[in-house]
């Protein structure tokens, strides 16, 4: 730990791409231009699920102004018989993901694209590409998809011999879940159900790639990865990775719905055909109907406890839709859901559907809000039945250091039991509450991630410091950054500048998501830092002619490490890096490493809500997060983490879904119908940091930004019982929902 | 079709562009003019973040066609801070960090000028369905009410 004056690790510096971000000059996706740049479209299916029989482009090809179209046979075809894995994702999916191969699976999955002059004569070459299609029967939610005469989308895969829409299971067990459920004395077993939520993230996908005739290729693109974006691009267009130079935009908003690439593989190509830079954005629309969003799911949990609130037992059953294509988060949901507690006995099992939707995509938490959703609403039920206070309940139950959890770990010093005693102790937690008014808790857990990342620390002719990382900064992590470097280096924090290389210029760094990039490019920038004042105290004793190790390097500056080293002026950074060339050269120094030791990361939430019972109208009107953050490096990212992911969750709870229609298709596809919250519907956030350093990193960073999604609809279906005494057990508590039950009892009557 | 011919006004600069008649101002504004700072979030007028001010008056950019500038006064982003002086506002979002990824805060920025030329005195709520029109998906909106608050009490305290 580095624990010495900490004079700038804490600080609410301003973010070194600040300036850039408020004046209008950061260029994010959509934002350049290249010389003889023409336009990208895309032709997208019309149908929910058909086999594709013939397309033909020649009339697209013809008109005026197109110069290239492209459709699946310019694509890499990786067949599905053979896994190819890449990070989290197969690229069997990934290549029919970015355009419909054998079939259309879902209403705007993309079936050709084109590169025009103009943005308007690209949409009306679209039109003229004629396709024929074999339009199937087509299934949308997960009950109907795992009916036995369901349609089936992949008649490849099988379950138990025969052709399944379920596309994968996951299952995780500790000790004999019968044995525990016997010796319960109250058990509470109930069924959820979620929908769809997307990122919402406010930038539309974008894209501007250049080819060379010699396949030396530009891409410029908003990603959550440029090095995720090089590979799938090669992968995809039969390009070398070294041959693409993968440029980060400024992202305008991931949420892990940038984790995979939609448009480079197709304006590579269109690229490559057209011998010119080919920019695509995506419409609003085009966002919502084929990228993202995060799964559906239908859940049973069921949990046991003794009559003194002692949890014995815990079966979490989550099904989740995939989309189209395999892969929704069940490690999520099976893994973090039982986490925060320790229990003897647990049953954890994750079921992966697919159906006629856009794929799903990570989404903060991926998978861990469906099963916290779940598992604390019936923790709620489970208190009410022993006549428990919820936080005491949780308390009696927490995970602690030394707890095994169900999904493998043995905690070390993990920070769950701070987080319930503060939001015990907070006033929020014994403020009156008015008419109509609840207060619901919940808790939650993410796994954090660490991984591969690579950093360079290089100090200028003139005595200042670039600090260069590969990972994409969403959400402040360069600030953070520059605390960190300007920490360890003893120097003013406006002497550090920090960059986001591209993947021409820095080594490969794993995506930023998981939580990971803090925690894992703090380390590397340690280690990168650590060697540049080795380096320092090195030139300095050349300069004194005396041993290196007779030379510490404190506040920005070399000094004699005691008086036997000899009497020396103080040699600062500035100084040492003057002569340089003189005592050997360039100051530098980098680290590349697969990071390890990211422990989760725990949170519990208070919430009140107001109901307005004759428009059936949810208000959140208080909203106090606690968290284990570790060390908040930056505290004003930190909190603005948690309070983002409560926004989301809020929306996510009350009012985000798809609707789709008789034709299998999104009926609001926009943020006028899609309705994520707005300023005017949210109270101030209370983000409450506890800090419990994580023991396995330098500075104590623990991943913050997944968790603080993950308690939230629990804690808000928590807060309406609380105050209508009524349970909702499927999302989203929208009006018309609050209202039908509210009904209920007044028809009765 | 012909190109329409338009002379306007945009941060206080005489403009002159040629745009279809279909073409609206954010497709302008992005396009031939190269002010990319005013972002297109939806084009339907529902995030707010292409907004500018038509003659004083906050607009969605994206709902405007081009050739309605026409003698009229168009204030972007581009055109809020006074040389390398940051507008209040600005500063404020810095410091408070009421910003993430950044692709609403030139939209929010705009929205929040034009609230504080109105209204030098808003409440917490009048900030609040103020930027209403401005989706943020990253901050929750809580640091960005509080700086648009703490401006306001600033700049009033240098006024008196
Ligand atoms: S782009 Fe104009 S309101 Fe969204
Ligand atoms: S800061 Fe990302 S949308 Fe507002």
């Amino acid at each position: 730990m580095n624990e010495h004056s900490n004079k700038w690790i804490g600080q609410r510096t301003i973010r070194p791409d600040g300036a850039d971000k408020v004046t209008g000059r950061a260029a994010f996706g959509a934002d350049t231009t290249m010389p003889g740049m023409i336009w990208g479209k895309v032709l997208r299916s019309p149908h929910a699920h058909a086999r594709i029989r013939s397309i033909d482009t020649s009339k697209a090809e013809s008109l005026p102004g197109v110069k290239a179209v492209v459709t699946a046979r310019d694509i890499v075809n990786f067949t599905t018989d053979k896994p190819f894995i890449l990070g989290i994702q197969d690229m069997r999916w990934m290549c029919r993901n970015v355009m419909a191969r054998e079939k259309v699976l879902f209403h705007g999955h993309p079936v050709a694209a084109v590169a025009a002059a103009t943005e308007e004569i690209a949409a009306e070459a679209c039109k003229m590409i004629s396709v024929e299609y074999e339009v199937l029967p087509w299934v949308i939610e997960i009950e109907d998809a795992i009916k036995p005469d369901a349609p089936i989308l992949h008649e490849f895969n099988k379950l138990d011999g025969k052709p399944s829409n379920i596309t994968g299971k996951l299952e995780h067990k500790l000790g004999d879940i019968a044995a525990g459920f016997a010796q319960a004395e109250v058990i509470v077993e109930r069924s959820f159900k979620t929908r769809p939520v997307h990122q919402g993230y406010i930038e539309p996908h974008a894209c501007l790639v250049s080819v060379a005739s010699d396949d030396k290729t530009t891409i410029w693109s908003s990603s959550q990865g440029q090095f995720m974006v090089r590979a799938m691009t090669a992968l995809l267009t039969g390009l070398t990775q070294s041959d693409i130079r993968a440029i980060p935009a400024e992202i305008g908003g991931g949420f892990g719905g940038k984790t995979i690439v939609y448009l480079e593989p197709l304006a590579t190509m269109l690229s490559k055909k057209s011998g010119r830079p080919v920019k695509m954005v995506m419409s609003r629309e085009e966002v919502m109907r084929a990228s993202g969003p995060t799964s559906g799911s239908s859940s049973t949990v069921k949990i046991g406890a003794t009559k003194d609130g002692r949890i014995v037992a815990a079966h979490g059953i989550y099904y989740l839709q995939a989309g189209a294509l395999p892969g929704s988060p069940i490690r999520g949901a099976a893994g973090c859901s039982f986490a925060p507690y320790d229990i003897p006995n647990v049953l954890s099992q994750g079921f992966d559907v697919v159906s006629n939707r856009s794929k799903v995509v990570a989404y903060r938490a991926p998978g861990a809000p469906i099963g916290a959703y779940a598992v604390e609403c019936v923790m709620d039920e489970l208190a009410v039945a022993l006549k428990m206070d919820p936080l005491e309940l949780r308390l009696k139950n927490a995970a602690k250091q030394g707890t095994k959890a169900a999904h493998g770990p043995v905690y070390p010093r993990i920070g769950f039991v701070e987080t319930l005693e503060a939001a015990r102790a907070h006033p929020h937690y014994k403020a009156p509450l008015g008419k109509h008014h609840g207060r619901g808790v919940a808790s939650g857990f993410w796994f954090n991630a660490g991984g591969e990342s690579s950093a360079q620390v290089n100090i200028t002719e003139d005595g200042n410091v670039v600090v260069m990382t590969g990972h994409p900064d969403i959400g402040g992590s360069r600030a953070a950054i520059a605390n960190i470097a300007a920490e360890l280096i003893g120097i003013d924090y406006k002497s550090v500048s920090v960059l986001i290389g591209d993947t021409a210029t820095i080594g490969y760094s794993n995506m930023t998501g998981g939580s990971r990039v803090l925690f894992a490019s703090a380390m590397v920038v340690t280690q990168s830092a650590e060697k540049v004042i080795t380096i320092l105290r090195a030139r300095a004793a050349k300069i004194w002619n005396i041993d290196p190790d007779a030379v510490t390097w404190e506040d920005g500056a070399a000094r004699p490490a005691g008086d036997n080293a000899g009497k020396f002026a103080p040699l600062t950074l500035a100084e040492i890096a003057a002569k340089a060339t003189e005592t050997g050269g360039p100051i530098g120094a980098g680290v590349q490493l697969n990071t390890t030791g990211a422990e989760g990361g725990f949170a519990t939430h208070i919430c009140d809500v107001e109901v307005d019972v004759d428009l059936g109208i949810v208000r959140v009107l208080r909203y106090t997060a606690f968290q284990d953050v570790g060390k908040a490096v930056h505290p004003s990212y930190v909190e603005g983490q948690m309070q983002g992911g409560v926004a989301q969750g809020i929306g996510w709870a009350l009012n985000e879904e798809y609707i789709y229609n008789r034709n299998g298709q999104v009926d609001n596809a926009g943020f006028l119908d899609y309705r994520m919250p707005v300023c005017s519907d949210l109270p101030m956030l209370d983000a409450v940091m506890i800090e419990i350093p994580n023991p396995k990193h330098p500075q104590g960073v623990r991943g913050v930004g997944e968790v603080p999604l993950v308690p939230v609809m629990a804690a808000i279906a928590n807060a309406i019982h609380d105050a209508l005494g009524i349970r909702f057990y499927s999302l989203p508590m929208s009006p018309p929902k609050v209202l039908e039950a509210l009904d209920l009892p007044r028809a009765a009557e | 079709m012909a190109k329409l011919h338009v002379t306007t006004t945009i941060n206080g600069d005489p403009v002159e562009f040629l745009c279809e008649p279909h073409h609206t101002m954010l497709d302008v504004l992005r396009g031939s003019l190269g002010l990319t700072g005013s972002k297109e979030g939806c084009g339907s007028g529902d995030c707010g973040a292409c907004s500018v001010t038509l003659d004083g008056r906050l607009v969605c950019s994206c709902l405007m066609l081009a050739a309605e500038a026409e003698g009229h006064q168009i204030r972007t982003i581009e055109g809020m801070a006074e040389g390398e002086m940051l507008h209040p506002l600005q500063q404020k979002f810095l410091e408070m960090a009421a910003l993430q990824c950044g692709i609403c805060t030139p939209g929010m920025l705009v929205a929040a000028k034009a609230l504080l030329e109105h209204n030098q005195e808003p409440t917490e709520t009048e900030v609040r369905y103020w930027l209403a029109g401005n989706l943020c998906r990253c901050t929750g909106y809580d640091k960005i009410v509080r700086a648009v608050l703490e401006t306001a009490a600033e700049m009033r305290g240098a006024a008196r």
